[in-house]
């Protein structure tokens, strides 16, 4: 297991050297330099080179590359072309939307897919295990964005359950607004998860269901419940964990179109207007924050899946 | 499956004996191609049809601002007076190349990358998987979102960056079939037989690795239509007057209460088009496959 974490760690590093080195060449080797968003059309050469300097973009690429790792890593992601604040409490203060949202939906995807896919599969034979299986199709298919309209329609503007948008300005100080603000995004997102979510569990309880342990478990004697839990859940989870570090993962990045959807001042409507803007070192320090948050979560998935899988903890050298 | 817990009685069991598995899947599947033929059918005609006559020019504003369907306007109207369907049904062709478009960018350079792993035994094999598998961390739509970011929004921009982070997905799956492939003896004995490496993977490698390679492409299509109308939706997609599916429903959102049918229709064509590709694929998949069914 320790050989397993120290690789598995090496690799995290890796990736996510990768990964810099191509937020870097794409933002800037790319026709668009970073200076012209400084600047008007009609700017003289002189300007010119010097919103270049400024930017750092007449030193040697390699030289750029270090200077820029070395802000990244720091996490100094500078300040903003647009508006000169500082990028990174920027961030700070758009992910305590962000990730209250990614989490909330996931954690009410996980309990529902979880529900959907075991009556799914468990009772493929019933109504309304083919109804809930004929969702999980559904729910593929149909653009999450689209999901928060008819929400909204739905939920705010006729019935005025729930604001249609926004979120508070003094955040969370008042706990009860905020959640409110997130009810219909957080609805959204975890409505489109289960979709996806919920069919993997179908399939894996339908693995188990049709196992030689669980049959010898029951021949045994033990009731179906006992056998579920003390066997089958431990079984089952093993492909779902993987798929819910993908699933998380999706959600944090999925992010940016409910965000606005909902008009919500998070990560991902201000990578929005970065981009809109060309706002190059926000862009830049949303992507490293999205780009290690992915990561480790993906790290951790396959982290938890050694734990509840003994055979693979025991097999440290294969990966 | 549905059949696989029951006993089987004498009369479902299958001319060669083997054990049957359950008349009634079989025939939901043959629905789902028929559905699915038929939603694929009818939208890649609308789109077609859009290419040679539309009801009216998309950028006529002739038309009473936010008008419910009638007999002009089948569909009524958005709310600077244009005819609805007929940007439905643009939106049919656009969803159709974006789609196509990006399936066939991410197979172009995600077979010939799998396939080369696959022949590279050894640490350019490890690093490209490496490789692969951090690409494919990334969902489609952020790096879609990084490309469209530098090279600016186009119907060309969205579609090839959709295209562009689906290649890995691609690619790793290549990689895996063709090893399997190569694995084999047959494979050994055409080495052994002089043939080159460029016949083996034309005569032994990618028919073999075809139908596997061809599901997925075919089930990232869903995908790739879905991306491109949430690139769309946020601004990021083809500019007017080709309106996406995604850019008319962001149109469409600030008045779904005096006009539902502008939020409301776009969205359904598009539901019905990734259901029905993917109807098409499970149906599919039983023809060719009987046996795994």
């Amino acid at each position: 297991m320790t050989r397993y974490l120290l690789r598995r760690m090496a690799i995290l590093v890796l990736s996510l050297l990768l990964a810099m080195l191509a937020i870097f060449v794409l933002l800037r080797a790319l026709p668009g330099d970073p200076a012209n968003a400084l600047l008007s059309v009609q700017a003289t050469p002189e300007q010119i080179a010097a919103a270049r300097s400024q930017v750092g973009a007449d030193l040697p690429l390699f030289e750029q590359f270090v200077n820029w790792f070395r802000g990244m890593v720091s996490l100094d992601f500078g300040n903003s072309f647009i508006s000169t604040l500082p990028v990174a409490p920027e961030i700070v203060s758009r992910l305590a939307v962000t990730i209250p949202l990614t989490l909330l939906a996931f954690g009410l995807a996980f309990a529902l897919s979880l529900a959907v896919g075991f009556i799914a599969a468990h009772k493929s034979d019933r109504w309304y295990g083919v109804a809930l299986s004929a969702f999980s199709q559904l729910a593929i298919a149909v653009p999450a964005f689209w999901v928060g309209i008819l929400l909204i329609a739905t939920f705010s503007l006729k019935f005025r359950i729930f604001p249609a948008g926004g979120f508070p300005r003094e955040g969370w100080a008042d706990p009860g607004a905020a959640l409110a603000h997130l009810a219909l995004p957080v609805l959204t997102v975890a409505l489109v998860m289960t979709g996806s979510l919920s069919r993997y569990v179908r399939s894996a309880t339908l693995d188990v269901l049709g196992s030689d342990y669980l049959r010898n478990a029951r021949a045994m004697g033990s009731t179906m419940g006992t056998a579920m839990i003390r066997h089958g859940l431990r079984n089952g989870a093993i492909p779902v964990i993987s798929i819910l570090g993908i699933e998380l993962a999706t959600a944090f990045l999925g992010a940016v179109v409910i965000e606005a959807v909902f008009a919500l001042p998070g990560l991902g409507s201000m990578l929005l207007k970065a981009i809109a803007q060309h706002d190059y070192p926000n862009i830049q320090g949303i992507l490293f924050v999205s780009t290690l948050a992915v990561l480790v979560i993906g790290f951790v998935a396959d982290i938890a899946q050694r734990l509840v899988d003994p055979r693979l903890r025991h097999s440290a050298g294969a990966a | 499956m549905t059949g696989a817990n029951r006993p089987a009685t004498s009369a479902e069991t299958t001319r060669d004996g083997a054990v049957p598995s359950g008349g009634r899947a079989r025939n939901r599947r043959s629905l789902a191609l028929i559905v699915g033929l038929v939603l694929v059918g009818a939208i890649a005609l609308v789109a077609l049809l859009s290419i040679f006559w539309l009801p009216f020019d998309p950028s006529d504003t002739t038309g009473g601002r936010l008008e419910g369907p009638g007999l002009a306007h089948w569909l009524g109207t958005d709310r600077l007076g244009r005819d609805l369907f007929t940007q439905v049904m643009i939106g049919a062709r656009i969803a159709l190349v974006a789609g196509i478009g990006a399936v066939g960018v991410g197979a172009a350079i995600g077979m010939p990358v799998g396939l080369s792993a696959a022949f590279a035994a050894g640490w350019v094999d490890d690093t490209m998987s490496a490789a692969m598998d951090i690409l494919i961390a990334f969902p489609v739509l952020l790096l879609a979102m990084l490309i469209v970011a530098v090279q600016g929004a186009s119907l060309a921009t969205v579609t090839v960056a959709i295209g562009l982070s689906m290649s890995a997905i691609v690619a790793r799956l290549t990689r895996v079939v063709a090893k399997r492939v190569l694995a084999q003896q047959y494979i050994t004995a055409a080495r052994t037989s002089g043939t080159s490496w460029l016949s083996i993977v034309r005569q032994h490698v990618l028919p073999n690795i075809w139908p596997t390679v061809s599901v997925n492409l075919a089930s990232q299509f869903g995908v790739a239509v879905l991306a491109e109308a949430s690139l769309s939706y946020l601004g990021l997609g083809a500019p007017p007057p080709n309106s996406s599916w995604g850019r008319l429903l962001q149109e469409a959102q600030s008045t779904v209460v005096t006009a539902p049918l502008g939020a409301v229709a776009p969205g359904i064509a598009l539901v019905a088009l990734v259901i029905g590709v993917n109807l098409l694929i499970d149906g599919l998949r039983d023809i060719a496959d009987p046996i795994q069914n």
